[in-house]
């Protein structure tokens, strides 16, 4: 029987190179699903991950799209660190949307510098709000972070759904589920960026998302709130034993990552669509999680990360207007990524041993003999 | 009018009893398969497809079945093979899934097939209101009959009893001698096998098309019904018909006025999922048939 | 084959046959074991043992922590295999390659740590053991009477969660029963049992044994063991050293024979010290809170200024239960429980605590005192993240922690591949010495340490020790929790023993006996008994 034994030590060569093949692994897996399925594989991989980046403006555009995904995979780095499984950003995401959308529209005549602030911390407060249950159903009841998060997203739809649709409904929409446009003072997008100007979407997310993975890099490695995450992750023990509190890290990476969900809601409708409306996301939220893998949890590799999400998924919008293949497929890229990430997880931190059917049954660290 | 709105109800819950049956006995073996919309919606374009080339709905079936087992095995080899994250590999799935099935129907997009006949069961079919229940097709039968198959095979059967076990403690069920990867492997393949029939289900039966995306969440409520369910096979069925209920009173509702909004109707399933999870964790999760050991990853010791 | 066998005989099952079988005649030897020995590495846990057991007869394994109790009968069930000699089974040689295998030749074990399936019945917890041979309904009446038997009712319709630790075991014996072994082996069977449990199950295993089946009783309880069985095999490190027939020992005897005369020789010439009371424990209690805890029963001690107090005891007596306590690991609600000085700190957290100089260092290495994936210099942030310098303002001063790390492994002799490796790449010679430097590296007032020197080569457990002797002569009181007899002596001033939740008054060292220590590992609890023996071994 084969069986996985745990390495005591993971080389960097390992860390490095297991995302790397990885990506590798999925352009071939992917291109061999085109051509069974009778698209030319080539064109097809050319369309997905080179022919976005052929004009300058699509770079900032790539920024544009990793923007939210670099800060909530930040985030979800945060709570995957610790072991904390937090896979309802998606739904921290809308919440943020919701709150900071809440305070621009209700402002729609200011002109002050102080409402896209204000939008931000709403927005990060409503984000760790909705990620608040969870965690206190987690340390209060014990109760299971996974599907509660999860179940929260499906909420969280359904509320913008009727926000847009019911109370905050623009009534000059003709019946469309929008609510009226953000004051300019809540448009990310009208603030220029210096020098650069615009390259095609570029707005000032992408400058602040940058800062929120290096700032979270920074708290993981050299601070002692990081140090205490990584702890309740890597040997809980210990962690008690040291004398931090086990359920303010719970409550802490879960608000942090919501909060950070939220602002990446936040950013995405002030900065591309100025206005609530039903799908204000394309599952970053979940997208993120990939990216948070895909980084192997490290938020400075979150950037490299995103942007090589980001591109899978502009690729799928240029793939369509130029293929006509469905967006939808850039799913089978993310999920094999994915696919192939975990196992090479798997294959860092376990070494497959082969061991005959009459194997020993010893087991190391046994005190009684 | 009444049984019009009996006979949708009925309609809506087929296609998550289905898939909810099948993520229950994997769950019941202890693991936690987070792709059932994945499999559902390579089951619904398999079916689809199969029938439009063939012109057979039954084919439909049995294609939208056997693609609902193939996607699952990619699970399985993942997560009980390669020993990977089962909440990351089960959203991989899903998103793999929409991704996959998007790609194979784009071609079939705008077309349409016959679907799967109605069967009046003879005088039955002929009670007032309650006759709804007998003027259903063939998968909506066979739900019901793979409903009762499985409440008692896990309650009654040995091999259920084993597979149980296995999602109590596979380290005791190890340590007896049962081969837990194995068992695991296969509840997983019945969950893709039901996951990819309630996927059919969706153009056979309810919309002769194909869409992309055309579950619509349905794989979502699935998981989530069956923690409703606390993992018991015909609570699942009083749960499917009370979540599609919800959704007909959104319609019913709408066309009287309510004012309650609709999208407070949907959120219930979730919501009540929720407190269902907070009662149990709160009150002992040896109560209510919670398996002890789902989503725990098993490392054969030595 | 014989598995056919057995399965006919469930069938038949139903009523108990309190008559031997007839394919075991009585007084024949139903197992023999001929110089077995094992090894783990360079460790010898089974050295040479013969042993005899005969058919119906009860019949206990002695012997401390590591006299390789475990080892023997783990190869008796098939879960080990010797490395030399063999068994023999009912006059014949055989080799037990796996548990199915001594099940079918009708040995049962029931281990210390059950197995159950805590949401299942009882019924089906006996089902998933027996191979498939009756329906439910038999197998649900045959398990009313059975147990009602054995005066062990069981109702088999309720779930093994709801059962006290005592039931739970009920239903492993009974999977075993149903089996109808001829060898029926208990691992520390009493050690999750109240008093009365234990008779009950003396009661059973009594039963068991008129009707034909032996039973091997491990065991470290003296009383227990004179209580229950006819003859006692002794187990000393790895070796049988003695094989008697309990009712002609006393318990004083056996206890000698369990500990050896050894450790006298190595007792130092510490004698008590009189300083100030640096630390001071007063009827410390703690319930069990899962099935496999012991509870604390009303702790009492003081360690002193210049002392080290030892405290000695058999694993799974309250070891981790009381170290978790003192460190504040875990905390109960009464205050005034444990004193640092004139300072109540019973409801204070561990990094509260070592604002008042004192310090700890767990038992497990990995994972508890230190993480193996993390870094030396994160390691010695771990306790060290209070000191000055450690961390400002919520950064830690990456400087500062590395050169703590430098300075424990420089001072303490801790060998590196690295300057600041991964815990993990130190042998665990080296990483305890690391352990052990992080703290003394802080000159605790008080240093509360549970099994200092375990599973580390001789050289590091010497330093180890030599370093704990010289921090208590440098006027700190130190605390050593140990299962290691020989390192009790060699380091106590005084010596105290924990025997399933109660911590014995503690004596000089000079004044006890290795027998004494013995009987009070046993769970022997009379104090004018202790005196007695003073003067008995004085």
């Amino acid at each position: 029987m084969i069986f996985l034994q745990p390495r005591t030590s993971v080389p960097l060569y390992v860390t490095l190179l297991v995302p790397v093949i990885s990506v590798l692994a999925t352009l071939i897996a992917g291109g061999l699903i085109f051509a069974v399925l009778g698209y030319a594989p080539l064109p097809a991989l050319y369309e997905f991950f080179i022919a976005p980046l052929s004009r300058p403006d699509q770079f900032g555009n790539l920024l544009v799209k990793a923007c939210p995904l670099i800060i909530i995979g930040t985030g979800l780095v945060f709570c995957y660190r610790a072991n904390i499984w937090n896979i309802g950003a998606e739904g921290q995401l809308i919440a943020g949307a919701v709150g900071a959308g809440g305070l621009a529209l209700s402002f729609p005549d200011t002109t002050s510098v102080f409402l896209l602030p204000g939008m931000a911390v709403c927005a990060i407060l409503s984000g760790a709000l909705w990620a608040a249950i969870p965690a206190l159903c987690k340390v209060w009841f014990r109760t299971n972070e996974i599907l509660v998060s999860l179940m929260l997203t499906y909420v969280a739809a359904l509320l913008i759904d009727w926000i847009v649709r019911g109370p905050w409904r623009d009534p000059m929409s003709f019946g469309f589920p929008l609510t009226p446009y953000y004051p300019d003072a809540g448009l990310i997008s009208a603030l220029h960026l210096p020098f650069i100007g615009r390259l095609g979407q570029l707005h000032w997310g992408v400058p602040v998302a940058l800062l929120i993975a290096v700032a979270g890099y920074f708290f993981l490695s050299r601070m002692l709130g990081g140090f205490q995450v990584k702890l309740m992750g890597d040997a809980p023990r210990a962690g008690t034993f040291a004398g931090f509190s086990p359920n303010r890290v719970t409550i802490g990476v879960l608000l942090a990552s919501g909060g950070l969900a939220g602002l990446a809601g936040m950013i995405e409708v002030s900065a591309n669509i100025g206005q609530l409306q039903p799908n204000i996301s394309f599952g970053y939220g979940f997208t993120a999680i990939i990216v948070a893998f895909l980084a192997r949890l490290n938020p400075l590799a979150v950037i490299v990360a995103g942007l090589v999400v980001a591109l899978a998924e502009l690729g799928g919008d240029t793939a369509q207007i130029s293929m006509a293949i469905p967006k939808v497929v850039t799913g089978i890229f993310k999920g094999i990524l994915l696919f192939f990430l975990l196992a090479g997880e798997t294959l860092t931190r376990f070494q497959p041993v082969w061991v005959d059917q009459t194997g020993k049954f010893s087991k190391k660290g046994q005190k009684t003999i | 009018m009444i049984d019009e709105l009996l006979l949708t109800v009925l309609l809506t819950s087929v296609p998550l009893i289905l898939a909810a049956t099948g993520e229950l006995v994997a769950e019941k073996s202890g693991v936690l398969n987070l792709g059932v919309e994945g499999m559902m919606l390579m089951g619904a374009v398999a079916a689809f497809g199969a029938a439009l080339v063939s012109g057979s709905p039954y084919l439909g079936i049995i294609s939208g079945g056997l693609a609902g087992i193939a996607t699952a095995a990619v699970f399985a080899l993942f997560t009980l093979g390669l020993a990977t994250n089962q909440v990351a590999t089960g959203l991989a799935l899903t998103i793999f899934g929409t991704g996959l099935s998007g790609l194979i129907g784009a071609p079939l997009v705008g077309q349409a097939i016959e679907g799967l006949p109605e069967f009046h069961i003879a005088v039955l079919a002929q009670i007032p209101v309650l006759g709804a229940a007998f003027k259903l097709d063939i998968m909506a039968y066979g739900c019901i009959l793979m409903v009762s198959l499985t409440a008692w095979f896990l309650a009654s059967t040995r091999a259920g009893l084993i597979l149980r076990s296995v999602g109590v403690n596979h380290d005791s069920a190890h340590a007896l001698g049962y081969p837990v990867l194995v068992i695991r492997s296969l509840a997983v393949l019945f969950g893709g096998f039901m996951a990819g029939l309630g996927g059919a289900y969706l153009p056979l039966v309810l919309t002769p098309h194909w869409a992309e995306g055309m579950t619509a969440g349905r794989g979502w409520i699935a998981l989530a019904l069956v923690v409703f369910a606390s993992w018991r096979p015909w609570r699942l069925v009083a749960g499917a018909i009370l979540f599609g209920g919800v959704t007909i009173m959104q319609l019913a509702g709408q066309a009287k006025g309510w004012t309650i909004p609709p999208q407070f109707l949907s959120m219930l399933p979730y919501l009540a999922t929720i407190f269902v999870l907070v009662f149990i964790s709160s009150r002992g999760r040896n109560y209510f048939g919670a398996p002890a050991h789902l989503g725990r990853v098993f490392h054969p010791t030595r | 084959m014989l598995t056919m066998s057995l399965m006919k005989d469930i069938k038949l099952g139903g009523s108990i046959r309190l008559m031997p079988k007839p394919s075991s005649p009585a007084k024949e030897h139903l197992l023999v074991a001929r110089h077995v020995t094992k090894s783990f590495g360079t460790f010898v846990a089974n050295d040479d043992v013969n042993f005899t057991l005969g058919a119906g007869e009860l019949h206990a394994l002695l012997g401390e922590n590591g006299a390789g109790k475990s080892t023997f009968v783990k190869m008796i069930y098939g879960l080990l295999q010797p490395d030399s000699g063999g068994f023999e089974w009912q006059g014949r040689p055989v080799h037990i390659s796996n548990p199915q295998q001594a099940r079918a030749m009708g040995i049962g074990m029931v281990f210390q740590h059950f197995s159950l399936f805590d949401s299942l019945t009882v019924a089906e917890n006996i089902e998933l053991a027996l191979p498939e041979t009756m329906n439910r309904e038999q197998l649900r009446t045959l398990i009313r009477t059975r147990s009602d038997d054995y005066g062990i009712p069981l109702d088999p319709d309720s779930m093994v969660a709801d059962l006290s630790v005592g039931q739970q075991q009920r239903v492993e014996i009974v999977r075993c029963l149903l089996q109808d072994p001829s060898l029926l082996i208990m691992d520390e069977p009493t050690s999750v049992l109240t008093p009365q449990e234990t008779d009950q199950l003396f009661d059973v295993l009594r039963r068991l044994a008129s009707s034909g089946c032996a039973v091997l009783f491990i065991s470290h309880k003296l009383d227990e063991i004179k209580k229950l069985t006819s003859r006692a095999t002794i187990l000393r490190g790895g070796r049988n050293v003695a094989e008697v027939e309990t009712a002609e020992k006393t318990t004083h005897q056996m206890a000698e024979l369990m500990v050896g005369e050894t450790v006298d020789a190595v007792k130092s010439g510490t004698g008590p010290v009189n300083g100030e009371v640096l630390f001071s424990v007063t009827a410390l209690s703690r319930e069990a809170h899962g099935p496999f805890d012991v509870p604390l029963e009303a702790i009492s001690f003081a360690a002193r200024s210049g002392e080290i107090l030892g405290i000695a005891g058999i694993a799974g007596n309250g070891q981790d239960e009381l170290m978790s306590a003192l460190s504040g690991e875990w905390r109960g609600q009464q205050k005034g429980v444990i004193w640092v000085g004139q300072t109540d700190v019973s409801q204070l957290g561990p990094q509260h605590r070592r604002h008042h100089k004192i310090c700890f260092i767990p038992e497990e290495r990995n994972g508890h005192a230190a993480v193996p994936q993390m870094r030396l210099s994160e390691n010695a942030l771990l306790t060290g993240f209070q000191d000055d310098g450690m961390v400002k303002a919520g950064m830690v001063k990456q400087q500062a922690i590395l050169s703590r790390a430098e300075l424990i492994s420089v001072t303490f002799d801790v060998r590196r591949p690295l300057a600041d490796p991964h815990a993990a790449a130190l042998s665990g010679g080296n990483l305890q010495k690391f352990v052990v430097g992080r703290e003394i590296i802080k000159q605790p007032r008080v240093l509360i340490v549970a099994q200092p020197t375990w599973g580390v080569d001789v050289g590091a457990a010497t330093f180890i020790r030599q370093t704990m002797i010289e921090l208590a002569a440098a006027g700190s009181a130190v605390v050593v929790i140990s299962q290691d007899l020989e390192e009790i002596f060699a380091i106590s001033n005084r010596i105290a023993v924990l025997s399933a939740g109660r911590l014995s008054e503690p004596q000089p060292a000079a004044q006890m006996t290795s027998q004494a220590v013995g009987l009070l590992m046993g769970g022997v609890h009379l104090s004018d008994d202790i005196d007695s023996l003073r003067a008995e071994g004085g």
